[in-house]
């Protein structure tokens, strides 16, 4: 498959003991044919990356300056902010970029979900891309915990907690995690320590999602399989030009913020140290753990609530097997394309309630919509033999070609089963 | 559609496409240069850091014949109350014969105090001579005792591998006896 030819000594010579050029070339280059069709949700996957190639920047100089200690991390933070070269900018960058890096990840899931990333033969790519999220998600909780403020403090206690759940051992679990009898010193020490590793292992499972998406290629908004060479286009130029753009853009919406907003995502009581005899009146977790919290606490049993709340992640890990429509993209499915949106606005409704505390009408609708969040699986498994989809075109660049968008196939093959 | 991607008006659409090509990538690298600078000049010493750069000193307890070490910007500053003895030695010198030709009098503000950084010019080990019983070297002032460096008693190299003399340290005398260092 590798056509990679240059003319320059220097990359011959390199190439012969080591084809790395063709590599890169068969990866991100012209040798990795793409579906011709990408729309501009297809972006998300490299903003993804950008934004995790940014935390580790950041993060590692940041680590430079920061102290893991319980008495001086705290001031180790204000003196990043004030004494250190651009560490302002640094941290602005690192705290908003775990916000923006989990804005990128989740489009890039509902992306997914949509167009049916998931289904067969993709089943691995996304079951990865799962458990990158759950390292994301322990990245970014352990990150948050260093700065040592009151709501780094009353997450840690909260979120360890969690773990005492777990029935008869529960306990000695949370002990071990904390590596004393409450969040303190050990607890700083062992979570800076895994919040600098996991950045990379999640970089080798990324590795290995690439792998995956690499044998049988992306995706596309029509979701069937390409027929020829003619539904493709080289990767390079055309998708890294494309990439480009939307870095451009994202980078316009990432300095905005960091710019001119840059504790819009914030909470003030993160800058008054932490004090473990004293509990905030109103904690929430950032913005892209409220939905998961609001399930949390709709669940009036604490070992089922936090059931719920892992299982609303793990479920993702089943979803291949839970949707066994074989039509992938919602674009030929009226009916899963409308519980989609529903589903889209039933995540935001659960992150609003998470927002707010649990009491009154926030309860009882934090309940609705986290019955609804795993009614939504269900939905989706009986829509797999209900539902009869639209007519798929022959190939993906038919309604390219006839100019008349997706339903200009409509007559020529009906119902292709994969 | 084609039309517009052809570049069949000759060198023309050509050299636009060159052009827009050339300064996307100026562009690209510029930017990516002004990105990557906070990362580091972060490694630069901070603001903290650069308010500890002077060290004031009172000269007026130390004997004649004492050496005194301080410390500024984490670096010990060799101070030597110089016998005249010593000011003779160290002026009689022919300044030619020295590796890093300089004469005593432009390496001192007052002739009886010798200020320089204590750290050997070869690889920044401390040199011996600030206590009672240390060995001095040939010439009465320093010797390093990671790889024998002689330094005389204004602090010039005088043998061994190190290529400079010790260091003088930016300093003003506030008064007859408080010296400021940075």
């Amino acid at each position: 498959m590798s056509e990679f030819k240059s003319n320059n000594a220097v990359i011959k010579w390199i190439e012969y003991r080591m084809p790395i050029f063709s590599f890169l070339d068969d990866a991100i280059g012209r040798g990795y044919p793409t579906p011709r069709n990408l729309n501009y949700w297809w972006n998300f996957g490299s903003l993804a990356g950008v934004a995790l190639v940014i935390m580790i920047a950041t993060g590692i100089v940041l680590a430079m300056q920061y102290t893991p200690h319980a008495t001086m991390a705290f001031d180790s933070i204000e003196r990043i902010m004030r004494d250190v070269n651009y560490g302002w900018l640094l941290r602005y960058v690192h705290s908003n970029g775990g916000s923006f890096f989990f804005l990128v990840v989740y489009i890039h899931i509902f992306r997914g979900l949509y167009y049916g990333s998931y289904k067969e033969p993709r089943e691995l790519l996304w079951i990865l891309g799962v458990v990158i999220l759950l390292l994301m998600m322990a990245t970014a909780f352990m990150g948050y915990v260093l700065p040592w403020g009151q709501m780094s403090f009353w997450a840690a206690t909260v979120i360890t907690n969690l773990f005492s759940a777990i029935p008869v051992f529960g306990d000695q679990i949370v002990t071990w995690l904390w590596g004393g009898f409450s969040v303190a010193n050990p607890t700083l020490n062992r979570f800076f320590s895994l919040h600098y590793l996991l950045p990379f292992v999640i970089v080798g499972v990324v590795v290995l999602h690439i792998w995956a998406l690499h044998r049988f290629g992306s995706n596309n908004p029509i979701g069937i399989d390409a027929k020829g060479p003619q539904d493709k286009i080289p990767f390079h130029p055309y998708y890294t030009i494309k990439d480009a753009f939307g870095f451009g853009v994202f980078f316009i919406a990432f300095a905005a913020v960091i710019f001119y907003a840059p504790n819009l995502f914030g909470e003030p009581d993160n800058y008054v140290e932490a004090n473990p005899l004293a509990t905030p009146a109103h904690i929430v977790p950032e913005w892209y753990f409220l939905p998961y919290y609001a399930i949390l606490r709709a669940i009036p049993n604490k070992l089922l609530g936090v059931v719920a709340m892992f299982g609303s992640i793990l479920i993702y890990f089943v979803l291949p097997w839970i949707d066994r429509s074989p039509v992938r993209s919602a674009r030929f499915r009226p009916i899963y394309k409308q519980f989609f949106w529903i589903f889209v606005a039933d995540c935001v409704l659960l992150g609003y309630v998470g927002a707010n505390p649990p009491e009154g009408q926030f309860l009882l609708i934090g309940r609705l919509a986290t019955a609804y969040y795993f009614l939504h699986f269900v939905i989706v498994f009986l829509l797999s033999y209900l539902e009869r989809p639209r007519p798929l075109p022959s190939s993906i660049s038919e309604p390219v070609l006839k100019g008349g968008g997706a339903a200009a196939g409509a007559a020529a093959k009906p119902m292709e089963k994969v | 559609m084609a039309d517009s991607a052809s570049p069949g008006h000759s060198g023309d659409g050509e050299t636009r496409r060159d052009f827009l090509f050339l300064a996307a990538g100026a562009l690209g690298v510029v930017g990516t240069v002004a990105a990557v600078w906070p990362l580091i000049d972060s490694m630069n010493p901070a603001a903290d850091v650069r308010a500890l750069s002077s060290t004031e000193l009172d000269l007026s307890p130390v004997e004649v014949g004492q050496r005194i070490t301080v410390t500024w910007r984490g670096k010990p500053i060799y101070v030597d109350h110089r016998p005249q003895k010593e000011i003779d030695a160290a002026r009689s010198v022919n300044i030619d014969e020295l590796r890093d030709p300089q004469a005593d009098e432009d390496r001192v503000q007052k002739a009886e105090w010798l200020i320089v950084i204590g750290i050997c010019t070869h690889l920044g080990c401390l040199p011996k001579g600030q206590k009672v019983g240390d060995p001095r070297g040939e010439w009465g002032g320093w010797f390093c005792p990671c790889h024998g460096s002689h330094y005389d008693t204004s602090g010039r190299i005088r043998k061994g591998p190190a290529p400079l003399n010790l260091h003088v340290p930016p300093y003003e005398y506030l008064d007859d006896t408080l010296v400021r260092i940075g």
